[in-house]
């Protein structure tokens, strides 16, 4: 795309380019205030929030030493993880299904891939909670699998959302991908496999680490499923959160909420240079 | 797209008639019979957060060497949503008084076993056959208390009248700058509840004109409510978000200490309520006897006098007075005088009229 | 190399294509069966069951009572305060995403990485932690409140109002109208905006007959990312709201819940999720293209 040297006379003039600076500013502002005040008063020694009372660590120590949250941590970053890699192979193998292929029933599964992502929360949690209720025996049959204790419940429901949306991520770049390069690899010989592996699969990563993490996202995001659908010993952090919060606004939650956001920062850094040495190394393989 | 509308019309039969299979197993199932003292397996306990003194919970593990898992619930509400439909994995629950009848009802709990429970004859006579669950069948008292209003002294003045009004007049938020610093219990039998005795009268009433009346009441006040808030209501009226709050008694009187005005609570002249937690082990618990067990360690003398020094609620036993501190025992907001007992009402079950309740209060709310 | 293929050749080719396909998309498939679509159809059926005199939900007696409740006042009224905040929150993000996006696009390489990174981290920041921010921000004591007593106007409190709301969910859905509308907006070939500039198109001109329709499939993405959860929240208003205007996703909430009302809860679930589906397939077709 003539992107570098189109920009230059496409860009804004002017006035409305210092609006737009401006704007962007004030947006950044809107994003970062709120989080800043809340790291903030992490650090405030009066238990009150609103009334700065001096710098204290105390309440990062007793986020360490409080079993609850460190239980329900462990236990949210289990089920994100377990769910996303089950979600990321589900969800990429049917967008490569719908995009790539043509099928009977496709525009069924086409509409039901969409209905997780409009369905309100609370509906979602509603009846995986009542399926969860009335299947039970049939799945505590099954070897290794407990329902009633344990994060059985929330990897399964937490896939169950997460397939469409790491699916509609991928189509996103599937669709976008020139298949040309595919044919030219059928051309030349290639078993499918082959052409998938070398040329789709390459192109795709971006789109397909773009889902994995919306996936590990929403997962550690989601409040109102997981509180109705967790099982026994199974408190997923935002859950206990939304409960501690609902007890009383302290600063103890400050220090939970602004550990939570130094690992997301750290997630999203580790993940832009990883796909920055992925990039690079393909590059590389390219020249 | 019609296709697609069958595909879905035949999974809900599927599944209908899946779900209507599982259904049938109940029938008169003898439940395991324990001793005092028996323990099969660990526990899974869900309560209230807050309610229960960690100390207790690690003293238990101990002397019976079984690991007790604690899930928290805000309502009994959501732990109704959890365990109704069967196969939730939990033993021990805390219903409150309305919940155990409705949980009698639909058969999810247990009788308790006497051979189990020996120390159930430490309940005070007045819990031992109440009007939710007659002869203490199935239940076992676990706290009770009041729910009243919290008032900030300092900013009212000493002087508040005691009485609803303080939540509901249009003329005692004038007096007292009250508007828009008030909060009311997010519960629909609660809060019409305070509406309906305001009123004179009775807060499990199932007239329909009384209702209207309330709800009328509650509409009128909306404007001058800050939130309705079930949690809360404590930490919003210590940091000064409120004035005045409709609550609990125990969770105000934490509060109270962390404060720095002056703060009342009481059950307004009129009346209000009076609610008993309990102990109940679900019919399709995993391990009812480490249940009972529990539930027989808690109705130990000194074991229930540790949990009211504890959560500030008030204990049903009999036999732990001798134990609780004397500045609780002697505390009205934890123990009520008799004179304020008599116009205490428990919230009973109206059973299909409950809904009417909810749609009341939602109304109100605007 | 078709020429080669005699017409029952190339079918057959054409039909393992597409058994490869539907083999690849039936492991998602079936799970969704499962998992989705059967609990889905469970709630469906609890929309016609009875609820017994205690609250629990008999698959029973099927009825339409549930469905007929929803006609009442108090679920039209829920329903358009529900509508009218999902609407206001989607355009306040629109307005403040889209120059946003625009500027991002315009930056080198460099910048835009740096910004796009800047845009992420609240993204990929817990939802829950964000909308609690909020609530320090705008209790008695907080800053907003601060602010307005130091410049005369007394204290004020914005915390518990539909306002409160509004602020929050626009607070945490703003990356998700930001995002679509950058990748829409980045893959648009600007040389057409350069034509446009050279046959004397003012800017404004340019953005509305250029820029605007190509960019729209982000439009309607980030627009739908914002609506729909806007439109069922119940975790924003619980935190900011005080539960004092009845929003759709509390309401159904309260009658799984106080109600103990599953038949009607389940109603009202269906219906809106029945709305949504129309509402968003119609919002796509007026794009022309997928999501």
């Amino acid at each position: 795309m003539s992107k570098g040297v189109a920009m230059s006379t496409a860009m804004p003039r002017g006035a409305s380019r210092w609006v737009l600076s401006v704007h962007s500013l004030l947006v950044f502002l809107f994003f970062y205030a709120p989080i800043a005040v809340l790291v903030l008063y992490s650090f405030n020694q009066s238990k009150i929030i609103g009334k700065w009372e001096g710098f204290t660590l105390a309440w990062y120590g007793d986020f360490i030493a409080h079993e609850g949250i460190q239980q329900s941590i462990w236990v949210s970053v289990k089920v994100g993880l377990l769910s996303t890699v089950i979600a990321v192979a589900l969800g990429t193998m049917a967008a490569l299904a719908l995009e790539r292929f043509r099928w009977w029933g496709q525009k069924t599964f086409d509409a039901v891939l969409y209905l997780p992502i409009i369905i309100p929360d609370v509906t979602m949690a509603v009846m995986l909670l009542v399926f969860f209720g009335e299947t039970a025996p049939l799945f505590n049959a099954i070897p290794g699998v407990d329902l009633t204790a344990g994060i059985e419940r929330l990897v399964f429901s937490h896939v169950a959302f997460n397939i469409s949306f790491v699916s509609v991520v991928v189509r996103a770049r599937l669709a976008n991908l020139d298949t040309t390069m595919e044919e030219a690899a059928a051309d030349l010989y290639a078993t499918r496999w082959q052409a998938f592996r070398r040329v789709t699969l390459p192109q795709i990563t971006p789109g397909v680490a773009g889902g994995a993490l919306l996936a590990m996202t929403l997962s550690l995001d989601d409040v109102v499923i997981s509180s109705f659908v967790s099982a026994v010993g199974a408190t997923p952090l935002p859950v206990f959160v939304f409960g501690m919060l609902r007890r009383g606004v302290s600063p103890l939650v400050n220090a939970v909420s602004t550990s939570m956001l130094a690992a997301s920062m750290l997630l999203v850094l580790l993940s832009l240079i990883v796909s920055r040495a992925i990039s690079s190394q393909s590059e590389g393989r390219r020249t | 797209m019609t296709r697609w509308i069958r595909f879905v019309a035949v999974l809900s039969v599927l599944a209908v008639v899946g779900a209507g299979c599982g259904d049938d197993e109940e029938s008169a199932a003898a439940f395991k019979q324990c001793k005092a003292g028996e323990v099969d397996g660990d526990l899974a306990f869900f309560n209230w957060s807050e309610y229960m003194d960690p100390e207790l919970i690690a003293a238990f593990q101990e002397a019976h060497g079984v690991t007790v898992t604690e899930d928290f619930y805000p309502s009994n509400e959501e732990m109704f949503a959890k365990v109704e439909i069967g196969g939730s994995g939990y033993d021990l629950i805390i219903p409150s008084d309305y919940m155990v009848s409705i949980l009698i009802e639909e058969a999810m709990i247990q009788p308790v076993q006497a051979s189990a429970v020996p120390n159930k004859s430490n309940i005070a006579p007045k819990f031992a056959n109440p009007p939710y669950d007659p002869g203490a069948v199935y239940s076992a008292a676990y706290q009770w208390g009041t729910t009243g209003v919290g008032v900030d002294l300092g900013e009212t003045g000493e002087d508040v009248p005691h009485s609803w009004a303080l939540l509901f007049d249009a003329e005692t938020a004038e007096t007292y700058g009250l508007s828009g610093a008030i909060t009311l219990l997010d519960d629909p039998r609660e809060t019409m509840g305070a509406a309906l005795k305001y009123l004179g009268y009775s807060l499990n009433s199932t007239s329909a004109d009384e209702l209207a009346e309330a709800e009328a009441v509650v509409a009128d006040a909306i404007g001058r409510v800050a939130a309705f808030d079930s949690d809360q209501y404590d930490e919003l009226l210590v940091t000064g978000e409120s004035v005045v709050g409709h609550g609990y008694s125990g969770n105000f009187l934490w509060s109270f200490e962390e404060g720095e005005s002056d703060y009342d609570y009481f059950v307004p002249d009129e009346g209000g309520t009076i609610w008993v937690d309990n102990m109940a082990v679900l019919s399709d618990a995993p391990h009812p006897c480490t249940a009972f067990a529990l539930m027989n360690f808690l109705l130990d003398a000194e074991n229930g006098a540790q949990l009211t020094n504890y959560n500030w609620y008030a204990s049903p036993n009999a036999a732990s007075e001798a134990f609780i501190d004397a500045e609780v025992l002697e505390n009205t907001i934890i123990y009520p005088d008799p004179a304020l007992m008599e116009r205490l009402e428990f919230i009973e079950d109206t059973g299909d009229y409950e809904i009417n309740f909810t749609d009341a209060l939602t109304r109100a709310r605007g | 190399m078709t020429d080669l293929l005699t017409p029952g050749l190339e079918h057959q080719a054409e039909r393992a294509h597409a058994r490869r396909g539907f083999l690849l998309g039936l492991p998602a498939m079936a799970y969704l069966l499962v998992f989705f679509v059967i609990p889905l159809g469970i709630v469906v059926a609890y929309s016609f069951a009875t609820r017994t005199r205690s609250g629990r939900t008999e698959l029973t007696g099927w009825n339409l009572d549930s469905y007929q409740r929803l006609g009442e006042e108090i679920v039209r009224t829920v329903a358009w305060r529900s509508l009218w905040v999902a609407l206001l929150t989607t355009v306040i993000c629109l307005i403040l995403a889209y120059p946003l996006a625009y500027f991002i696009s315009t930056r080198g390489p460099v910048v835009r990485n740096l910004l796009l990174v800047g845009v992420m981290i609240p993204f990929w920041s817990n939802f829950l932690i964000r909308t609690y921010a909020w609530r320090v921000i705008l209790d008695s004591d907080g800053v907003v409140s601060q602010a307005s007593m130091a410049l005369g106007f007394g204290e004020t409190r914005v915390l518990f109002t539909n306002t409160a709301i509004i602020l929050g969910l626009v607070y945490g859905y703003l990356p998700f109208m930001v995002l679509p509308l950058y990748a829409a907006i980045e893959r648009i070939d600007w040389s057409f905006v350069e034509g446009a500039r050279d046959l004397y198109a003012s800017g404004w001109s340019a953005f509305r007959r250029v820029v605007w329709p190509l960019a729209k499939p982000g439009v309607i993405a980030g627009s739908i990312l914002v609506f729909v959860p806007s439109f069922g929240a119940y975790v924003t208003p619980a935190i900011l709201g005080g539960n004092k205007q009845g929003l759709l996703g509390s309401y159904i909430v309260l009658q799984f819940l106080s109600a103990r009302n599953g038949p009607v809860g389940s109603a009202l679930s269906v219906v809106v999720l029945g709305v949504m589906l129309v509402g968003t397939l119609v919002y796509f077709r007026s794009g022309g293209r997928n999501l």
